[in-house]
């Protein structure tokens, strides 16, 4: 009994959280997946109805939308965010006077939620009211800074504001990469010449790659979930330009009343993310296994 | 039904005398929280409290009762719904098909309300022939507000149509006034566009359109001269509406930045709290055309087990219609009394005329509920409307297309 | 311009970047009504008043209680410490479990728990709240705990499972030997090598469950709300009369644990993330 015991504990420790996962993620996952097979309404119904739900949705434009917004703000947010992450950690990385105040100022976004940040940044980037209106109290009269009441162009304002909040954890990410680099092979290109934007290009950031894959994983979960985001800055609008499927889903499901809808367009986005990480997760482990 | 008012009166009769027995107790789930809102409903916790229950408060704002939808579904989902809830318009009536809501008829029976309430706004309480929910309030939707100086200024009279209005406005542009104050949020212009189609299709038009979906009217011409007159308005609005709370579109009023801005009667208490006299510093009116569209607050009671909850049910029922609350509150919000027969000495005068219209709107069958706040459609087909509306106020769409667009979208929410 | 001075400019531009949403906050909480009716959003007061902050704390109506955000803080206060304490114990003993112990299908397991991160929680809404209503946990502070743990899980066990993959698998085989069993090991070798990776996951957890508002909304009831609960009710007006200076004080002081928490803590921070977490 006592040698089982301690040949199985690391699955016994495991199992409780295993147990749950498979619960509350996959059970939940499944009992989404069956709802969007039915004709639910306010409440979840169970008798099975065929596919309806997803003709309707993929009958309905404002789902293209979300969608299609999906990929501009989750490509751009993650791409700005790595970019300005690593930018800003090799900025700090340059051993600056007051660091530690810069960098905190850099990452503190990422400890407020936008419903506490919302109704600034609607303000700062309304052009009747925020930076727009300031630059021309200054006495720029022709600037234009619109974005936000542009429905084709609402949806970069949007990612501004994610990149605020995101950009500072992954630049500290980096800088941790960075404090991490073995120094005496930097020591020893620049005692045979190399100059400084050489070294980053070619041996510090290569060596970086891990980061970046931990930077991408934090950014891509925050992108799927972005939802706070929308709801605070443009409520979805102008229209439904800014519609992202989580605020599709939402709306659907309990604005509307139409739960089966709702778990369709669920099923949908799990689906797109699954097709995403699966492979990624794949690769990583396989990596890992050496 | 005798039986049932037998134990009402037996009930009612009892906890005047009992107190001790149980104490009504009730857990309200609402979305007022804020200022004169949350006053209002402060003081039916003051007269439920003063006859002698427990007021458990459970406020969700949000998204205009999203929020606080979403914990209804999960409380209810849960098996531990809130007592009383704020639900208004097909949604009790959607509720009640799922067969969560408590039967009322007790309460309704022994207070009248079959004669206190009008019938329009009777008919909403009732699921299946009898009360489920009780009405606090009613608002009128189709007001078009106005700042007094600038009208005068512009040399302008309230519009009685919309190609008044729009002369006016093309004025008041030349002037530097914006015309039209408005927010572009979803609800915002779905409220637009509802008072246009009740002023250019007038009340036999909405009501196909708009309450019985009838495809003719959803993609006919009226509704596409609806549209062409929802471009034109979109001229009249300045560059930076998109996402403006509807109260900063107010502030825009009061302070002269512009003229006009549709928008329910609950705006009045913007200009009160900012010093405006009604008459004097702004004008109320109808918006052009005739009848009246309402938006009326009620709360729906929940089946809970326990007989102190069923009792804090019936007695916040029997106070939400009783006179002396429907005078408080609707003072403190805005609205008028749903309830017929309350005095309205202390109103203003647009609370006034809109019980004056709401009196003669019944009487001509143009009493018509609000579809942009949820009084004429559920969630489903209204949100399907709402979609084309924003979506053609906010882009280049043609209103052919969006008419058609129209008739699709409301045939494919079904 | 020397190259030096240019380094700085750049880092003071984006620090303007940075701040400026938290700057309007700030001088928007401290003008009178008034003032932010009339002027400019972007200006700094002509007058400055710390009332709004009062009455954000203690006397802003959040619903018809008027007790401002405090009773609520404390509420929030009660669910944070036990779920970021069960969760990011719960993680270090599956990041030890799956890196040092690696049984046939740890990967596999791993890669479940981590996927688990990727669902949008307004998926699971409903099915948790009948869940919860089963349990007996529905409103219930308690069961918002669970909640927060469970969906904490994936990204805890992915914080220490990284950490403790760098440590050398012979750590483990040679404490085997001398007799020492799972838990022993994970108490007195792997416990203190892990302060690092327990303030990334700490402040992390912190700052994930402090600032949710889409479980908060749905899994309390009248008395358990959380504090962003009560942050929405006050600042989101739908008929009433806004009140920015209130609005921005309480939004402010709703997220001020978790900027002091990044503030104290992020030096230790970037080091927990040095020391290995980073690794892939």
């Amino acid at each position: 009994m006592s040698a089982w015991l301690t040949r199985h504990i690391p699955k016994i420790a495991v199992a409780p959280s295993l147990a749950a996962v498979l619960f509350f993620v996959y059970g939940f996952i499944a009992w989404t997946g069956y709802v969007s097979l039915t004709r639910s309404r306010i409440l979840p119904r169970y008798q099975l109805e065929g596919l309806d739900q997803y003709a309707k949705l993929f009958r309905t434009p404002r789902w293209d939308v979300a969608m299609e917004n999906l990929l501009v703000f989750g490509v751009l947010f993650i791409a700005v965010s790595v970019a300005l992450g690593l930018l800003l950690a090799i900025l700090l990385d340059q051993r600056i006077r007051a660091e530690g105040a810069i960098r905190t100022v850099y990452l503190y976004p990422m400890a407020l939620s936008f419903i506490v940040t919302g109704t600034a940044w609607k303000w700062i980037l309304n052009p009747g009211l925020g930076i727009e209106a300031v630059v021309r109290s200054w006495g720029w009269e022709d600037f234009r800074f619109g974005w936000l009441v542009d429905p084709e162009l609402a949806i970069y304002t949007v990612v501004i504001a994610g990149v605020w909040q995101a950009s500072g954890f992954v630049m500290a990410l980096f800088l941790a990469g960075l404090r991490s680099v073995d120094q005496e092979i930097i020591k020893a290109a620049m005692v045979d010449g190399v100059s400084l934007p050489r070294i980053y290009a070619s041996i510090i950031i290569p060596s970086l790659s891990p980061v970046f894959l931990s930077a991408i994983i934090v950014l891509a979960h925050l992108a799927i979930k972005s939802f706070d985001l929308v709801i605070a800055l443009t409520g979805g609008g102008p229209g439904y330009a800014t519609d992202l499927p989580a605020t599709y889903m939402y709306a659907m499901a309990f604005s509307r009343g139409d739960l089966g809808q709702a778990a369709a367009s669920a099923t949908v986005m799990l689906m797109t993310v699954a097709a995403i990480i699966i492979p990624y997760l794949y690769s990583q482990l396989r990596q890992s296994h050496d | 039904m005798k039986r049932s008012v037998l134990a009402s009166l037996v009930l009612i009769a009892g906890m005047g005398t009992s107190n001790a027995l149980a104490q009504p107790e009730v857990e309200v789930l609402h979305w007022w929280t804020s200022g004169g809102e949350a006053r209002a409903v402060q003081t039916l916790m003051d007269e439920f409290q003063s006859n002698g229950g427990k007021w458990v408060d459970m406020p969700v704002a949000g998204g205009g009762g999203d929020a606080a939808m979403q914990a209804l579904r999960a409380r209810v989902l849960a098996g531990n719904a809130p007592t009383a809830v704020q639900l208004k318009g097909p949604s009790i009536q959607e509720w009640y098909e799922e067969g969560v809501l408590a039967d009322l008829s007790d309460v309704g029976a022994a207070e009248k309300w079959d004669a206190l309430l009008p019938a329009a706004i009777g008919k909403h309480m009732k699921c299946g022939g009898k009360y489920c929910a009780a009405p606090v309030n009613v608002h009128r939707v189709n007001w078009i507000w106005a700042n007094t100086a600038v009208l005068a200024r512009a040399g302008i009279p309230m519009p009685t149509s919309w190609e008044e209005f729009n002369e006016a406005a093309v004025k008041l542009k030349a002037l530097g006034v914006t015309p039209l104050a408005h927010g572009g949020e979803a609800w915002q212009d779905a409220t637009v566009f509802e008072t246009v189609a009740l002023g250019i299709g007038g009340p036999g038009f909405y009501q196909k359109a708009l309450v019985e979906l009838d495809p003719a009217a959803l993609s006919g011409p009226t509704m596409i001269k609806v549209f062409d007159q929802m471009r034109t308005l979109r001229g009249f609005v300045d560059d930076n509406f998109s996402g403006r709370d509807w109260n900063l579109a107010t502030a825009m009023v009061i302070n002269g930045e512009a003229a006009f801005q549709v928008m329910g009667d609950w705006a009045k208490g913007e200009f009160t709290a900012a010093g405006k006299i009604p008459g004097k510093d702004y004008q109320c009116s109808p918006t052009p055309g005739a009848g009246f569209l309402y938006n009326v607050d009620s709360f729906a009671m929940f089946k809970v087990q326990g007989g102190d909850r069923i009792a804090g049910q019936k007695l916040l029922a029997k106070l939400i219609v009783g006179e002396n609350f429907q005078k408080t509150f609707n003072l403190a919000k805005g609205s008028i009394p749903a309830r017929l027969g309350t005095s309205l000495g202390q109103f203003d005068y647009c609370a006034r005329r809109s019980s004056y219209d709401m009196d003669v709107a019944a009487g001509s069958g143009t009493l018509l509920p609000s579809y942009a706040h949820g009084m004429a459609l559920r969630g489903q087909q209204a949100g399907a409307i709402t979609d084309v509306v924003t979506q053609h106020f906010n882009s280049d769409m043609g209103s052919a297309q969006a008419a058609k667009m129209l008739a699709e979208a409301v045939a494919n929410s079904r | 311009m020397t190259a030096r001075g240019l380094l700085y400019l750049l880092l003071v531009v984006f620090v303007a970047y940075y701040m400026l949403p938290l700057f309007v906050m700030v001088i928007t909480s401290l003008k009178d009504l008034d003032e932010i009716r009339a002027g400019s959003l972007m200006s700094p007061p002509d007058r400055v008043s710390l009332e709004s902050w009062g009455t954000a704390w203690s006397s802003a109506c959040a619903g018809i209680l008027c007790e401002g955000l405090q009773p609520f803080f404390w509420n929030s206060v009660k669910m944070v410490v036990p779920a970021v304490l069960l969760s990011t114990l719960l993680g270090a003993v599956n990041g030890y479990a799956l890196s040092q112990w690696r049984f046939r299908g740890a990967n596999l397991i791993f890669a479940l728990m981590l996927f688990g991160c990727f669902i949008p929680f307004q998926v699971v809404l409903l099915p948790m709240a009948r869940t919860l209503g089963l349990l007996g946990l529905a409103g219930s502070l308690s069961g918002l705990v669970l909640v927060h743990v469970v969906y904490g899980l994936g990204f805890t066990t992915l914080f220490f499972r990284n950490f403790y993959v760098t440590v050398p698998t012979e750590l483990v085989k040679a404490a085997k030997i001398d007799g020492a069993g799972f838990f022993t090991i994970f108490l007195r070798i792997f416990l203190p090598l892990s302060p690092p990776i327990i303030v990334v996951t700490v402040i992390w957890q912190f700052t994930q469950i402090w600032n949710d508002f889409l479980f908060g909304v749905s899994f309390s009831q009248a008395g358990t709300q959380p504090v962003t609960v009560a942050l929405n009710n006050i600042v989101n007006a739908t008929t009433g009369v806004k009140e920015y200076n209130v609005d921005m004080a309480a939004a402010i002081i709703a997220g001020l644990p978790t900027l002091i928490v990044y503030v104290i803590a992020g030096k230790y921070f970037i080091r927990g993330l040095t020391a290995g977490s980073v690794k892939g």
